[in-house]
């Protein structure tokens, strides 16, 4: 459905580029949902703007790759380009609802508004699609809900008026970045069930961006490990959890305090993240790898095939692997 | 708990004026929680947002004034301090933050924030001792002492956060009440800065309050564990007890919605966790009725008090346990 190859994001002066994004590469099929996860300033974001079609300008530009969406080439189209070319719809939705929504004015017209604008409807026509989009999200009492403000709203509510809004141009794709991060886990668990149906129901593919591998481990189909603006694994969730390719992952699976309960010490990976630019020869993540070789810290890392539709950006990687 | 209490809260409660819609109002944060904390002892508070948590923290460093209750630090009437007893007892409790980057001033150097209890209570002896405590405690909390030099906004969060407890242990204190401390880090630094205050709490004998909406965090680092809700404890009892058999419905619907990192346990369909409540309408009953698969007339009528309940320190408001 959406098909990313090869991207690569980069700031600074056209002459000397510093990569944020570099060579990234993925595909979601239909019905699928593809969990990005990584820590703040992997470049997940970034790379979810970019396949958006969103990156801030003047900023960050796209130096390198191509972005399909449903065959067709739409890397250099803007949201509304690709809307009036009929090249379908990605649809996003961010971390904190309440800013996403405009307080000012009833949750009802602010539906209605992407209704018309998708649909070309208006009116009562469109508040009644509005109504239906609300008990889409499972929202109750839908008629009720319409009139209210975005401030007389749960967070858990505001979060589902936002997937109301975002399913108003029927996408095929949906970008959900770290859409339950600021919500209690009791809600968090209700909107990532949610996600789930809708993906099923109306046949959508979803983009999911987080740092929490135990919301990756509970929703996502396959996953893709960020670090330093790469992508070093890729795979099936039972793969990656099973038997992680790359050192990075395995880290931070060990680390998570919800695996090592009753453990006296947790495991941790050393140093920090480097910042984009600062990255040297060979593989980023060699100054806090354990397995460290002398040759990662001079020749980029090769992709190695895991198993199945499981690589990683690793010379030496756990469980083994050969050229892909 | 066997060991003396240093710290023993009871009854507290505390209010806040707020406004909506433009009448007055006025919001019960925490409704009447008392809990003890023995040397060198950890006890988690663990609840949501707005279920009085923070408040709980803040009453008892006086960032903000309960309306009744006791608090008694060591024989020392908290609530009663006043002048020099408030500043000694501030000394002795002491608060490590969530945002390590709105807790540092952006204006002063780590070294004099750090410095800065020690400064106002004139603990050093001379420029020299104070340089030298900067620089101990600096690299007590895993930092080179050149850090002394630098600003907040030249570190990253993890070199922030540690800051942040650097500056919470200058001079020694006898309690640390961190609230949230590692919810604002990445995972491989959030372990990293859990393992930190596992050490310091060993090497310093520390007691804490250590607040989070973490459970596996709280489960990592504290000895006791309280579950709030709505500004009561709804369940107490050691660690271990609460993770292996949690008994109140709000523990086992907490603990049943933390996403697992285990695809091979993912929750099957949509779990029915009902939506969060409202300090605006409370209920006359148990503030959890409402969301709640085992409530009957009785929990909607009468409030559950705390009380014990079989082995391992537990206590439990629940009319159904």
């Amino acid at each position: 459905m959406l098909s990313v190859r090869n991207l690569s994001v980069s700031l600074g002066p056209e002459t000397a580029p510093v990569d944020i994004v570099s060579d990234v590469s993925f595909g979601i099929r239909k019905r699928e949902i593809l969990g990005l996860v990584g820590e703040s300033g992997c470049g997940k974001s970034i790379t979810s703007l970019a396949v958006m079609g969103l990156l801030p300008q003047p900023g960050p530009r796209i130096r390198t790759g191509r972005i399909t969406l449903a065959g067709a080439d739409v890397t250099q189209l803007q949201p509304w380009q690709r809307v009036e070319a009929g090249h379908g719809h990605i649809a996003m939705i961010f971390q904190e609802p309440m800013t996403s929504l405009n307080p000012v004015r009833r949750v009802g017209d602010q539906i209605a508004e992407a209704v018309r604008v998708h649909d070309g409807i208006r009116g009562a026509a469109a508040l009644a699609r509005a109504r239906e989009l609300l008990d889409m999200v499972r929202i109750p009492d839908a008629a009720l809900q319409l009139s209210a403000y975005p401030h007389q709203l749960s967070g858990g509510q505001r979060q589902r008026i936002i997937i109301a809004i975002a399913l108003a141009c029927r996408p095929q794709v949906l970008i959900a970045d770290e859409p339950t991060t600021a919500l209690d886990v009791t809600i968090q668990i209700q909107i990532l069930g949610l996600l789930r149906e809708l993906c099923n129901r109306l046949e959508m593919s979803i983009l999911f961006i987080t740092h929490d591998m135990g919301v990756i481990a509970q929703l996502a189909d396959r996953v893709a490990v960020m670090y330093a603006g790469r992508i070093v694994e890729t795979a099936a969730v039972d793969d990656l959890f099973g038997y992680p390719g790359h050192h990075y992952t395995r880290g931070l699976m060990d680390c998570m305090p919800a695996r090592n309960l009753g453990v006296r010490r947790l495991p941790t990976i050393p140093g920090q993240a480097p910042q984009p630019g600062t990255i040297a020869a060979g593989c980023a993540f060699a100054p806090r790898c354990e397995a460290v070789r002398e040759v990662c810290r001079v020749a980029p890392p090769p992709r190695l095939r895991v198993s199945e539709e499981h690589e990683a950006l690793c010379a030496f990687p756990l469980n083994g692997g050969r050229p892909a | 708990m066997n060991r003396e209490a240093i710290l023993d809260v009871r009854d507290l409660e505390t209010a806040f004026n707020v406004k909506r819609s433009g009448r007055k109002c006025r919001v019960q944060a925490v409704d009447g929680v008392s809990l003890s904390l023995a040397e060198s002892e950890v006890l988690g508070i663990v609840g949501e947002s707005g279920c009085g948590k923070t408040t709980v923290g803040r009453s008892i460093v006086r960032l903000v004034q309960p309306d009744s209750g006791t608090i008694n630090f060591k024989g020392t009437d908290v609530l009663a301090a006043r002048g020099s007893t408030l500043r000694q007892l501030r000394l002795s409790i002491r608060m490590v933050f969530q945002d390590p980057y709105a807790s540092l001033s952006p204006r002063r150097s780590i070294g004099d924030s750090v410095a800065e209890a020690g400064d106002i209570n004139r603990v050093f002896k001379g420029r020299s001792d104070r340089m030298a405590q900067i620089a101990s405690t600096l690299t007590s909390v895993g930092l080179d002492p050149s850090f002394g030099e630098r600003y907040p906004h030249e570190l990253s969060g993890g070199q922030r956060q540690r800051a942040g407890i650097a500056r919470a242990i200058l001079p020694t204190p006898d309690v640390i009440i961190a609230d949230e401390p590692v919810s604002a880090l990445d995972v491989s630094v959030q372990a990293q800065v859990l393992n930190l205050m596992m050490d310091l709490r060993e090497q310093l004998k520390l007691s804490m309050l250590f607040i989070s909406h973490d459970l596996g965090v709280i489960g990592q680092i504290s000895d006791r564990v309280a579950v709030m809700y709505m500004g009561r404890i709804v369940e107490l009892a050691d660690t271990q007890t609460i993770l292996d058999r949690p008994l109140h419905p709000y523990t086992q619907a907490l603990m049943l919605a933390v996403p697992r990192p285990d695809p091979t346990k993912r929750i099957a369909g949509a779990i029915e966790t009902g939506e969060p409540p409202s300090q605006f309408n409370r209920s006359i009953g148990c503030a959890y009725a409402a969301r709640c698969s085992m409530a009957n007339s009785r929990c909607r009528a009468e409030i559950p008090r705390l009380r014990p309940f079989g082995q391992n320190n537990r206590m439990i408001a629940c009319h159904n346990v």
